[in-house]
């Protein structure tokens, strides 16, 4: 018993310790409210997949007003904006090729035989390739019922009727906001105990440290335990500042998000806990946080359709805590859904920490070398 | 606690480490009596520092044995924990912290009573002249204030050992002498005190002493007792033409070693030269040089000298 207080007061004195050290370095604790309400404006205003107003340019060969009202209802559906007429598609191409639109009309002169006849597209689109995203939306304009005024026939049975569950009006903050929470402590929660555990290494903290009767365990739960609260204070940063600016709607239950908010700050302090086992400096640790970032973004379905993905990606995914996070948080916020229901993604991330704090536990020893 | 006071403080014996190729420490045996100041003076990269280390449990010897104040290391090191203080070479409290707030980590982390703790904090403060830094950063304090801090922070918690890795060697002279003073006051309370250094007047304050090389022990003793029996004449030479009688001198197959301290030489010559003054005016008035010739009581440098010439780069 009097172990245990001892062991709890020592675990507090190191606690308390790194708390002080945050409070009087003005720029780590300005950095973590900065960093969380800076990512969430500049992600929150700028990531839009709802693709509008691509810059495109036509030539029209055939000059008549059906034409005339073909390249008018391109222009209605706001998906493209025509700022240029071409005299033929040999310039259409080069506006493409320099970058000028993203997306050119071609309108052949046997328009009018074409629309009558109806067995051959009645005029084409170039679009430019390579930039992600833009293909999509200009294949949705191919889609689009404008047949209905070039040819005379009806239009064709839909085969199907899409309905966008859990976010009707398609907007992007709320498919980015709640993922958001977990790409924002990856960047910091990692980053943060990494060099808060290495720097104590670099200016020789750790030689007097393991010299006082200090266990390994109770300095890494005193050095990692504020940084739990730094990162439930950044949760609630995104998720209010999600809530309040974007109308993110929070359809599950909050403390069950908190819940698994802990749990996945539990598995990033993990992770930064092994990067500092193996890092000597802080350089080294800050390269292998970062290494850790970027897979965790572009893998973790935050930005990209994790089941387009391909199979060894999606396997990599597995390892990354921000992939099993992210269902966990777009499941209780965007769809109600419990943590039961989410009880696989619990699991997957429970498993993670277990594994990295077991790897962290048997690199850190309380020897030099 | 199975600590009998009969035993010293650390026995250690053929204490071995290895970096890679390197050996850093080579088959060392010693024994550290308590209550006294011990201590290791040696060049840099002569092993001083890695011993300490493997004394505390820092690093774990390739081979060879330890005990530490009864306690096998490193097996039982946890346990000596709250028995011993160290004291870093390098300043290795918090920059950004205060005095105040070290100190009291300190107490924490060896959870010290809380009473007692803040009792100790105040005795210390007052010994170490801290007062008035108490709150102070530490990274805002001059060389020798924050070695006073490292000091009280190690003797916080009064441990029967104190091993120091070269503490004052960022430190000015008077601030050297303040702490050397230090040091006999906790001497004079029992503590037994382990402390490397390269400065030679510091080495001569120890009670006992260890000389160092290459990771070896070349000479161990009382430093009075190690000046009274070095195997060597040393003998003073002062002269107006220090240059001719230095070549002069080298030709003696009999002579170990030369220095020069301003119009002086300082020669050591072999114990088998049975007159060494004879000697060695012999050889100078037969290359015309002028001199008074004295023989003279070995000092810590030249046992320093003859313990290191032994050595199979130092005799090059």
């Amino acid at each position: 018993m009097n172990a245990l207080v001892n062991s709890f007061r020592r675990i507090q004195a190191v606690a308390s310790k790194e708390v002080r050290q945050l409070r009087r370095d003005r720029l780590t604790g300005g950095m973590i409210v900065g960093i969380p309400l800076f990512q969430i404006l500049i992600f929150g205003y700028g990531i839009n997949f709802d693709v509008r107003n691509l810059r495109a340019g036509y030539v029209d060969y055939a000059h008549t007003s059906a034409s005339r009202a073909l390249i008018g209802d391109l222009q209605a559906s706001q998906v493209v904006q025509f700022v240029a007429q071409a005299s033929g598609p040999h310039e259409l191409r080069q506006m493409l090729a320099a970058g000028k639109i993203s997306a050119g009309v071609y309108i052949p002169p046997d328009f009018e035989r074409r629309r009558i006849e109806g067995d051959r597209p009645i005029a084409q689109l170039f679009v430019d390739g390579t930039e992600p995203g833009v293909e999509g939306a200009l294949r949705g304009l191919a889609n689009l019922p404008l047949r209905l005024r070039a040819a005379d026939t009806t239009s064709p049975p839909r085969t199907l009727e899409v309905l966008t569950e859990y976010n009707p009006e398609h907007r992007t903050a709320v498919q980015i906001v709640p993922a958001l929470i977990g790409v924002i402590l990856t960047m910091t929660m990692v980053i943060f105990t990494a060099i808060a555990l290495v720097r104590e290494r670099e200016r020789g903290n750790l030689e007097l440290l393991i010299t006082t009767p200090v266990r390994s365990a109770e300095l890494m739960i005193g050095k990692l335990a504020p940084y739990v609260i730094v990162g439930l204070i950044q949760t609630t940063i995104v998720l209010a500042t999600g809530v309040f600016l974007f109308d993110v709607p929070i359809n599950g239950s909050v403390w069950q998000l908190y819940i698994g908010a802990s749990l996945f700050i539990a598995a990033t302090l993990s992770l930064g806990l092994l990067i500092s086992t193996v890092a000597r400096t802080q350089f080294q640790a800050m390269q292998l946080g970062f290494f850790t970032m970027l897979p965790s973004i572009l893998l973790s379905g935050f930005l990209f359709p994790f089941d387009g993905m391909p199979k060894a990606a999606q396997w990599l995914a597995q390892a990354l805590p921000l992939t099993h996070f992210n269902q966990i948080v777009r499941g209780i916020v965007l769809r109600g859904a419990d943590l039961i229901e989410l009880r696989q993604p619990i699991l997957k991330l429970t498993a993670f920490l277990v594994v990295a704090v077991s790897l962290a536990a048997l690199r850190f020893r309380k020897r030099l070398g | 606690m199975g600590t009998t006071q009969a035993e010293p403080a650390i026995v250690a014996r053929d204490l071995t480490k290895r970096f890679g190729k390197v050996v850093a420490v080579d088959h060392v045996s010693l024994e550290i009596p308590r209550a006294q100041i011990y201590g290791f003076l040696g060049p840099n990269g002569s092993g001083k520092s890695t011993t300490i280390r493997m004394f505390c449990g820092l690093l774990n010897p390739a081979s060879g044995a330890i005990r530490v104040l009864g306690h096998d290391v490193p097996r039982e090191s946890e346990a000596l924990r709250s028995k011993i203080g160290y004291m870093t070479q390098r300043f290795s409290l918090w920059d950004d912290l205060t005095v105040l707030e070290n100190l009291h980590f300190i107490a924490n982390v060896f959870t010290l009573q809380r009473s007692h703790a803040q009792r100790r904090i105040e005795s210390t403060l007052e010994e170490y002249r801290l007062r008035e830094l108490a709150n102070r950063l530490a990274g805002a304090m001059s060389g020798g204030q924050r070695q006073r801090l490292a000091l009280a922070a190690a003797t916080l918690h009064e441990p029967e050992m104190l091993m120091l890795d070269e503490p004052t060697s960022a430190v000015d002279p008077q601030s050297r002498r303040d702490f050397w003073e230090s040091l006999f006051a906790l001497v004079a309370r029992g503590t037994t005190i382990l402390v490397s250094t390269h400065y030679m007047d510091e080495a001569e304050r120890c009670h006992r002493l260890a000389i160092l090389s290459q990771g070896r022990v070349v000479a161990e003793g009382e430093p009075e007792h190690l000046m009274d029996e070095l195997p060597l004449h040393v003998v003073e030479i002062k002269t107006g033409d220090v240059e001719k009688a230095r070549r002069a001198l080298q030709q003696l197959p009999a002579v170990r070693s030369l220095a020069q301290l301003g119009m002086k030489l300082h020669v050591l010559v072999d114990r088998q030269v049975a007159d060494a003054r004879s000697a060695v005016r012999a050889a100078l008035s037969k290359a015309g040089v002028a001199a008074e010739v004295a023989e003279t009581r070995a000092s810590l440098e030249d046992v320093f000298v003859a313990a290191t010439l032994g050595e199979p780069e130092a005799a090059t």
